[in-house]
């Protein structure tokens, strides 16, 4: 009886649910899989809601990647007078840009999921991964809505992408999984402790001033083991080394401690979150 | 009826902390209260301070069987435990002791709307309210015309849910909720909202699905009329413990019996004009109506009696009032000394809440007895708009508001 198209809780209980108490893992990763097009709504609604009523729509997602870019060109590749290492400083820039809003987007997003979403956890059964993930879907959209322009300027500045591109993926990846991680973490916190509301955009806001995103890892050779502290700072350079190409070195250490440090946060996170969900029910 | 039960719950009990939520809301309670008690532990000789967090019970010990096909009708007064029942049963919050066998997909429908978003088209939502009650795309798809259909609204099929009427809304969520096939479907005082005509062609649906697919239903509410129509089995919950058990009519008898809607008070010592009982009429709540019911005995006549009826709200506000004094030439009854009065309200200007009666007994000159706040009832309203704002907010009045607008 479970053809494609049966509901997503039919095939998850062809056997017996039992519930008791700590019991509420029972099917829990196969219900995450059944549940996808829930998944799929919740970020269709966030995007659609975020443009509605907008005359400019999606150009919202533009216009800030623009604007930074260009303060950011002029202040560190004008007014400081940085080097670019050969490339354009507005291309430098935005492909900094890039990863630090996907991950931006994604943390803040989810780590406001749970709590954005509170009736839904009040009133329906589903796995409450599917929230938090669905914040990654949302970055991630803007995110391609910001990659096309970066292509689109890229070609203006008459430069070609190399075979260097088919690596993003991988540090997409990354940045994602470093932002799920510790927006897992956050998102249950702030279910107990609503102090994470603040504390998170105050993280963030702290991050665009010590991540390499105005001005090139390679100018600051001095402070360069303080700024490798900041695990966006691998990604950073590993989206130059694809979105760029020549010219800039590939940091082989950079990359590894942001991809070492975003299992870690996404393993313990999931841990964290796991283990506070079933309550979240009870407290949000 | 044959076979293993298709639900079977075990001693399910489920404990909350009371203040548990306003003790630890920020981290700086949490700190100031550790830094606190480790204060008062390196203190010498300090007594030992504990802190007791109060407990609650909001279920002890619930235990039944369901089997295939059966339709169990839950029935209890407001925070009996009723919701937090469903909630465990639907897997929203877990049991605390206990538990639950179910040999079936469930699905539950807590609430009209789950998830609806104002912002979103009637189409959008049909699809997203559908994910979240567990349907995949797919299946939304295929049902997608038979819901709109259900719904009568397909005109606005495309507008923002926001501009809806609240009926339109209701509708439209009651049509997705009905086109869920679950094999186990859990269904909280959703009812209890809509006007009456597309409640009828709900309950409808319910009953079909029950008796062509055989489908278990677990269902929530104070319209006992409803309850009544469709399901075969009930149970009452009185202070989150299974008060009575059994077929429906049975259960809903000795529930609405109960004290819950009925006051009776014996003779004082000296023998003077009193009360002897004040009753709310079950029957009227159940078609959104008040029927106060106030019965008294005196040793002269009283000419002529004159009864009093308060309605307050849950705090004891008084809300509403009135007395046969007040009716002036519109009611005039005989001396009597002994008998019932009965007070009607039949548009009640209230939105649904928990409420108090308090009865008064006089004659034309003066009072001589009075009951206050003696019998609790919940009424339910039958306007209702998803997007109210709670009752402390705009207050219990239900008036009928007419708005107008002059653009300039």
């Amino acid at each position: 009886m479970s053809g494609p198209s049966t509901s997503p809780a039919a095939a998850a209980s062809q056997d017996e649910l039992i519930i008791e108490a700590g019991r509420a893992s029972t099917h829990y990763w196969s219900d995450l899989w059944h549940y996808r097009d829930l998944l799929r709504f919740l970020t269709l609604r966030d995007i659609r809601v975020r443009y509605k009523q907008t005359a400019l729509g999606v150009g919202w997602a533009l216009i800030q990647p623009v604007v930074t870019t260009i303060i950011f060109s002029f202040v560190f590749g004008k007014l400081a007078a940085m080097s670019a290492g050969g490339v354009p400083y507005p291309l430098l820039v935005l492909a900094g840009l890039l990863p630090w809003q996907l991950f931006s987007a994604a943390l803040s997003g989810s780590s406001a999921s749970l709590i954005s979403n509170a009736n839904l956890i009040s009133k329906v059964y589903f796995p409450r991964l599917i929230i938090p993930f669905s914040a990654l879907g949302v970055a991630a959209i803007d995110f391609l809505v910001v990659l096309a322009l970066y292509v689109c300027a890229s070609l203006w500045f008459g430069r070609i992408p190399s075979w260097h591109w088919a690596m993003l993926p991988l540090f997409i990846l990354v940045a994602l999984t470093l932002a799920f991680g510790a927006g897992a973490w956050f998102t249950a916190l702030t279910v107990k402790y609503r102090d994470f509301k603040y504390i998170v955009p105050f993280l963030l806001q702290v991050g665009v001033f010590i991540s390499p995103i105005g001005f090139s890892t390679g100018v600051v050779p001095r402070w360069r083991s303080l700024l490798d502290l900041n695990p966006m700072t691998g990604v950073i350079d590993a989206f130059r080394w694809c979105l760029l190409s020549d010219g800039q070195p590939f940091d082989l250490r950079g990359i590894s401690f942001s991809i070492v440090l975003s299992a870690l946060l996404t393993y313990s996170g999931l841990w964290y979150f796991r283990r506070m969900e079933r309550t979240f029910a009870d407290i949000i | 009826m044959t076979g293993d039960p298709i639900i079977t719950v075990e001693n399910v009990s489920k404990r909350y902390q009371l203040g548990h939520q306003v003790l630890d809301d920020t981290l700086r309670d949490r700190m100031a209260r550790g830094i606190r008690s480790a204060a008062e532990r390196l203190r010498p000789g300090a007594r030992g301070v504990r802190r007791t967090v109060e407990e609650f019970w909001a279920l002890k010990d619930v235990s039944f069987e369901l089997h295939r096909g059966q339709v169990l009708g839950i029935v209890g007064r407001n925070g009996a435990g009723k919701s937090t029942l469903l909630k465990i049963l639907s897997r929203i919050t877990e049991p605390t002791t206990g538990r639950i066998r179910m040999r079936g997909r469930a699905a539950s429908l807590l609430e009209v709307g789950t998830g609806f978003h104002p912002e979103l088209t009637g189409r959008e939502n049909v699809y997203l309210n559908g994910a979240i009650l567990g349907m995949s795309r797919a299946e939304i798809a295929r049902k997608f015309d038979e819901i709109v259909a259900f719904s009568e609204i397909e005109r606005f099929l495309d507008t923002p849910v926001k501009h809806y009427s609240s009926g339109m809304y209701v509708r439209l969520a009651f049509a997705i909720a009905a086109h869920l096939e679950p094999e186990i479907l859990i269904v909280d005082e959703v009812l209890a909202v809509g006007d009456a005509q597309f409640q009828k062609k709900c309950l409808n649906k319910v009953s079909e699905v029950t008796r062509s697919d055989g489908r278990t239903v677990l269902f929530v509410s104070h319209n006992s009329a409803a309850l009544q129509s469709i399901c075969s089995v009930g149970i009452w919950l009185s202070q989150g413990q299974i008060a009575g058990q059994g077929p429906i009519n049975e259960c809903l008898a000795a529930y609405l019996h109960t004290g819950n809607h009925r006051a009776d008070f014996p003779a004082p010592a000296v023998e003077r004009p009193h009360i002897t009982s004040v009753h709310v009429d079950p029957r009227a709540l159940a078609e959104g109506r008040i029927e106060v019911q106030v019965g008294f005995k005196s040793p002269f006549p009283l000419s002529p009696p004159v009864v009093g009826v308060i309605i307050s709200s849950k705090l004891g506000y008084p809300l509403a009032g009135s007395n046969g004094r007040m009716a002036g030439k519109a009611w005039q009854p005989q001396p009597t000394s002994a008998g019932v009065v009965t007070a009607c309200l039949d548009h009640v200007p209230l939105h649904s809440d928990t409420y108090l009666i308090s009865a008064y007994l006089g004659d034309a000159s003066m009072d001589y007895d009075q009951k206050l706040d003696v019998v609790e009832f919940d009424y339910v309203s039958p306007r209702f708009h998803p997007q109210m704002p709670p009752l402390h907010v705009i207050g219990q009045g239900d008036f009928g508001w007419r708005w107008s607008l002059r653009a300039d």
